[in-house]
């Protein structure tokens, strides 16, 4: 028997339901010898602004208990590179790429989507409404008025799949998550990662020049499952899960939580191989428990 | 680049916290150029998560071979691990040390562990008159004199205490060896940042050209995460893509 992994995330087809996540892939050619870039559902790219961003200063990154800390702070080339010099690459693979993005005002969301809207080789956007190291004192998707706006302002600019990536930093994710979907966002994907910070007790220093950064990693796994669950329960359209993700253990557990699909982040740095070693345990699972579609799993928790 | 297991065939205490391991990784080896590394993951529990980066200590036909100093949980871990078991590395990754020269005459500075890749260098500066000069805190800390020696090196060592060879720094013994006359081709060196710094310094104040091999916090240790920058007149730069080795003239310290 060979199950079907497919899975559909607005206007697309995956032919599996793993993904890479954003900012932790770059723009997949950095992977390329080490795995059969083929096999993944989709390739997320590292995000994408209008104009070049310079990035933090560093140590940008710190390792934690079971997890990390990052303040990249959205280093990228801007969008003319981007599609001149990395998306030839990506689109070459033959698996939906998904291009990240993020912007300082409503206007430069739109003009990106009308950009990558009419740029070969893109299949969706996700809109990234969470990234915690950019100084600013909320990020949009801490905010559902913002929220709505923002996702509303791009749907009237692109036809492409989009998807919205929320942060966890809130109070009620359901409330982001309804917000988003009534400005009729095809997915939502979450979580980016959670603020926070390390110390150096003998200098008396954070320990990222940044001050404080993003936790992702095994630690956040729990708290990233329960928003997925919360979140696929609330809304109709798919979600997209992760944080945490590891191996095919914790991916399948995002699947029953509700997660139509899932992304693989930090775990492809202890792994380059991670993600698509996940698509074939996938595979396995449910062979081995003879499900013959993977749908039959999402969201299949008792509670 | 590639991803291996590798099994270790050797992993002795070679100074007082620091420890040579050898592996049977003949791709890697075959593969690898001075200056370049390799990261590796020291369990598969997830806890410490992150693969470590090690510069490469030499190659000997199919074996790697790695020099590190133990400085935390990560490294702990790898000290105690036995001829037998397998590693996870990934590698080899960066751009190595360019070798080429016009002039003759090479220095090496190497400050502590950074002694590591300077080995390696100096068997594939062939044809070089190299003076190495090596730094550490003290006597025992003192490593690699006969290794640099055998290949073709005249080394110089200077100790915090005196112990042995000159005492002070060893970019204070790189300011005396220094001279105008000399025309010397390359400064390559590697160790803590301070003293990175220093041997900028004094490079840029002789106008000889320094190649610096750099560390940073590392997440994927293969470009992908843009964690390990570090600034330069280009911008920031990853140091382990762009580097780990860079031109002295362009690091902003």
């Amino acid at each position: 028997m060979k199950p079907d992994l497919s899975v559909k995330i607005g206007k697309l087809k995956l032919k599996n339901p793993v993904m890479v996540a954003s900012g932790t892939f770059g723009y997949a050619e950095e992977f390329s010898s080490l795995m059969d870039l083929k096999k993944l559902g989709a390739i997320v790219t590292k995000t994408i602004t209008l104009k070049p961003r310079k990035g933090n200063p560093p140590p940008r990154t710190v390792e934690t208990a079971a997890g990390m800390l990052n303040a990249i702070g959205l280093e990228n080339p801007g969008i003319k590179v981007f599609i001149k010099d990395k998306l030839p690459f990506l689109k070459k693979i033959g698996v939906p790429i998904i291009v990240s993005i993020s912007a300082d005002n409503d206007s430069e969301f739109v003009e990106l989507a009308k950009i990558l809207n009419k740029t070969n080789g893109v299949s969706a956007i996700e809109l990234n409404l969470s990234c915690p190291n950019l100084g600013t004192s909320r990020m949009v998707s801490q905010l559902d008025k913002a929220t709505y706006r923002v996702v509303r302002a791009v749907r009237a600019a692109t036809k492409l799949t989009l998807i919205t990536k929320l942060t966890p930093n809130v109070t009620d994710i359901g409330l982001i998550a309804r917000a988003a979907t009534a400005a009729d966002t095809d997915a939502i994907s979450l979580v980016n990662t959670f603020l926070a910070m390390a110390v150096d007790k003998d200098s008396r220093r954070p320990k990222l020049a940044n001050v404080t950064g993003g936790l992702s990693g095994p630690a956040i796994k729990p708290i990233a499952l329960r928003m997925v669950w919360e979140v696929s329960r609330t809304v109709y359209v798919p979600v997209i899960g992760m944080g945490g993700i590891m191996n095919t253990e914790d991916a399948m557990e995002f699947i029953v939580a509700g997660a139509t699909a899932v992304a693989v982040g930090t775990g492809s740095f202890v792994n380059p191989s991670a993600s698509i070693e996940i698509v074939d345990g996938i595979k396995r699972y449910l062979q081995a428990q003879k499900i013959k579609d993977i749908e039959d799993l999402i969201g299949s928790i008792k509670c | 680049m590639i991803q291996i297991k590798a099994k270790l065939i050797k992993n002795i205490e070679v100074a007082p916290n620091y420890y040579k391991m050898v592996l049977d990784a003949p791709a890697i080896a075959c593969a690898a150029k001075p200056g370049q590394f390799v990261n590796i993951l020291a369990g598969d529990k997830f806890e410490p998560l992150l693969r470590r980066p090690f510069s490469i200590y030499n190659v000997n036909d199919s074996k790697l071979e790695i020099l590190y100093r133990v400085v935390g949980k990560a490294t702990e871990l790898f000290s105690k691990k036995k001829p037998g078991e397998k590693l996870n590395v990934l590698g080899p990754l960066g751009n190595g040390f360019d070798l080429k020269t016009k002039k003759a005459k090479i220095l090496l500075v190497g400050g502590g562990i950074g002694i590591a890749p300077l080995v390696f260098l100096a068997e594939k500066l062939t044809g070089k008159e190299i003076l190495a000069l090596i730094g550490a805190k003290n006597k025992k800390h003192i490593l690699c004199v006969d290794e640099l020696k055998d290949a073709g090196a005249q080394v110089k060592i200077a100790t915090d205490d005196g112990g042995i060879g000159f005492k002070g720094s060893v970019t204070d013994l790189l300011k005396q060896s220094v001279r105008p006359k000399d025309k010397i081709g390359v400064i390559f060196a590697c160790g803590p940042k301070p003293m990175l710094k220093e041997v900028a310094y004094i490079a840029k104040k002789h106008k000889i050209e320094a190649r610096l091999s750099l560390e940073e916090h590392m997440a994927c240790g293969i470009g992908a995460c843009f964690g390990c920058v570090v600034n330069t007149t280009r911008g920031y730069k990853r140091v382990c893509k762009e580097g780990p080795v860079f031109d002295a003239r362009e690091v902003i310290f």
